[in-house]
């Protein structure tokens, strides 16, 4: 068993192949029925039903970038954005996550392959989600992406992002920096559903400020086999009654590493932070960690992390953190691991079901997080994704 | 169909190395209902968990018979499938799963209008909470028959209907019972039941057609409910064991 302090081996960056020396598709119309119907498993609808625009890329190409609603809403492959824009560079880039933060960020510093600019004006409220689809589709690639997301005062924006892999994709590394800017009143519900393959290793990299009353919700599934994931988004609430929350759906089966958590930073008075985690472990390694730091006073902040033990083969670890500074703060975690209740399943057979149907409905309602005020648009499809799971169990 | 429901030959059963059944033999006829008495305690519970099959009763001996095939052996999913229910005293909540897609699945193929079912009872309201969480004493009993309404048993199991329900609930909970054993139908009932109370109160509200007294883990005495009943209220248990000394009853 590897040493169970998140630190697995390091990855050998140099056995990738950097995303820009293969050659990608040049449209969407390159890709295959096969490949589309991976998008739609990720919540990245190929019709655009009910979407407000959508943004694939393959590998280090663009094929998809465009956005309903081009005044309120601005959506353009990050390099264009930098080139069309001096202050993005100045005033945003690598400044919620430092680019020398580790070795990934710094490669991806170095040399970026692309990611989307997404900028909703102030005042601006959108309905549908936005959606985008990061996608690995040759072997061995690593995909570097940048992407930075606005939302200026007042605005409010969903966006759905969608990882995943071509059929064929055995390894693979996928690095992502994402820095969030959430001004004043603002709010972001961003929802990002993970389903790489068993090769594949993630690492995202992830920053989020908020101003005075901007709310951040994040929600985060992954259900299905890979590599490794480490990631840690890190949240700050910098203005007073600025809002986080941070909802995870994790299943890990055998096979999988995940390292995965949150760190909210309550910097400004009155300020609120939630952080949920549900995880079904199926022979795979799981971190769970979240970290409060209550910095200011009459901020509330509470961590709750559960998980589920499905089999003797792999492990759970729940590192909840609570960090105060301040003595007027209101902080509270709790966490459980634990098996599934034995009485429940024998209910559900007295009314028919067998014990395979049974255990995966009451696993499938462990792992439904409902989340407040999240539009049912993406409610459906994070019920959806866990639908999909249970099928794998 | 006539004939027998349910026939429980000469069941022996342990739990964890412990006897709680003790030689239990009954009959029920298709539709009829019967009622079984006795002290906490006494294996009354013990009989139904074992007829429905729960793995943690272990029949040493006897045998299940369900409309005329020996279901001794099958998983409690399919003597459900094959139309046997259980209402529980104490259920388990659910997390995250909704009553209304329990009661879907609970269904099956049988067609039941769920959101109408659920109406008639003033139940609506708890069609999308999680089943059985936050339930009061009353709202578990109205829960459990709805879903044994919808999955419309043959042979209904109730223990204890009536425990922690309040006088206004109590009437609801009898007029579900007499719905799901079709005890207002004019037509010859095809539907069979039954109950154990240890207060008897749920005959006020459910006509038995029969009664059974058990203690230490073996039916003593049968006969008319209302009036094994009346001798409960009026002598207690205690008059049961001297009844049964009088009579010397062998003990195994």
């Amino acid at each position: 068993m590897p040493e169970k302090n998140g630190n697995s081996a390091e990855l050998e960056l140099e056995k990738f192949i950097p995303a820009k020396k293969v050659e990608g598709p040049k449209s969407l119309e390159d890709l295959s029925p096969e490949e589309i119907e991976r998008f739609r498993e990720v919540g990245v609808d190929p019709e655009e039903t009910n979407r407000l625009g959508t943004f694939i890329q393959a590998d280090c190409q663009v094929l998809s970038c465009h956005c309903e609603m081009p005044e309120g809403v601005e959506l353009l492959p990050i390099t264009e954005a930098l080139r069309k824009y001096d202050w993005l560079a100045r005033d945003y880039l690598w400044k919620a996550v430092p680019p020398d933060k580790d070795v990934f960020t710094k490669i991806t510093a170095e040399d970026l392959d692309n990611g989307y600019f997404i900028r909703i004006r102030a005042g601006e409220k959108v309905i549908y989600p936005l959606q985008a689809c990061l996608y690995i589709r040759t072997d061995q690639v690593a995909q570097r992406v940048h992407n930075i997301v606005i939302v200026e005062e007042g605005a409010e924006l969903h966006i759905i992002t969608g990882c995943t892999t071509g059929p064929h994709v055995v390894s693979g590394l996928h690095i992502g920096v994402s820095e969030f800017y959430i001004k004043k009143g603002g709010k972001l519900t961003y929802t990002m559903i993970h389903e790489w393959g068993e090769g594949v290793h993630v690492r995202p990299r992830t920053g989020i400020w908020v101003e005075e009353k901007g709310v951040m919700i994040s929600n985060y599934i992954s259900l299905d086999k890979v590599g490794s994931i480490k990631a840690f988004p890190v949240c700050r609430l910098k203005g007073p009654e600025a809002v986080g929350q941070f909802n995870s759906v994790v299943a890990a089966p055998q096979g999988s590493f995940l390292d995965l958590g949150s760190r909210v930073i309550l910097e400004a008075p009155k300020t609120r932070a939630e952080i949920i985690s549900r995880t079904v472990c199926y022979g795979g390694e799981v971190i769970a960690r979240g970290h409060l730091i209550g910095q200011a006073p009459e901020i509330k902040a509470h961590l709750e992390c559960q998980g589920l033990m499905l089999s003797d083969e792999g492990y759970i670890i729940a590192i909840p953190e609570l960090e105060a500074h301040h003595s007027n703060v209101d902080m509270s975690h709790e966490a459980a691991v634990g098996k599934i209740a034995r009485e429940e399943i024998e209910y559900l057979m007295a009314r028919g079901l067998t014990e395979e149907e049974a255990t995966s409905l009451v696993v499938r309602g462990f792992l439904n997080v409902r989340i407040e005020g999240l539009p049912p648009e993406l409610q459906e499809r994070i019920d959806k994704a866990i639908e999909e799971c249970r099928k794998g169990m | 169909m006539t004939g027998t429901m349910l026939e429980v030959q000469d069941l022996w059963v342990e739990v964890e190395g412990k006897e709680v059944l003790k030689g239990v033999s009954l009959n029920i006829p298709v539709g009829e209902t019967h009622v079984l008495f006795g002290r906490n305690g006494s294996g009354k519970t013990s009989l139904l968990m074992t007829i429905m099959g729960f793995p943690e009763y272990r029949v040493r001996h006897g045998k299940i018979i369900f409309k005329g095939e020996d279901i001794t052996h099958l998983p409690p999913y399919e003597r459900a499938r094959k139309g046997i229910g259980i209402m529980f005293q104490r259920p388990p909540s659910i997390k995250g799963v909704k009553l209304r897609e329990l009661l879907e699945l609970c269904a099956r193929e049988n067609g039941y209008r769920i959101q109408e079912l659920a109406r008639e009872f003033g139940f609506e309201d708890f069609l999308d909470r999680d089943v059985n969480l936050g339930f009061s004493g009353g709202e578990l009993k109205k829960s459990e028959l709805l879903q044994l309404l919808v999955q419309s048993p043959d042979l209904a199991l109730l223990d204890e209907p009536e425990s922690g329900v309040d006088m206004e609930n109590i009437e609801i909970i009898g007029k579900m019972i007499r719905k799901l054993l079709q005890k207002d139908s004019h037509r010859p009932r095809q539907k069979s039941g039954l109950i154990i109370t240890h207060t008897g109160f749920i005959l006020n509200y459910v006509p038995a057609d029969r009664g059974y007294v058990m203690l230490d883990g073996r039916i003593y005495c049968q006969g008319n409910p209302q009036e094994i009943f009346e001798g409960i209220q009026k002598h207690g248990y205690e008059e049961c064991l001297k009844c049964l000394k009088r009579m010397e009853i062998p003990q195994s």
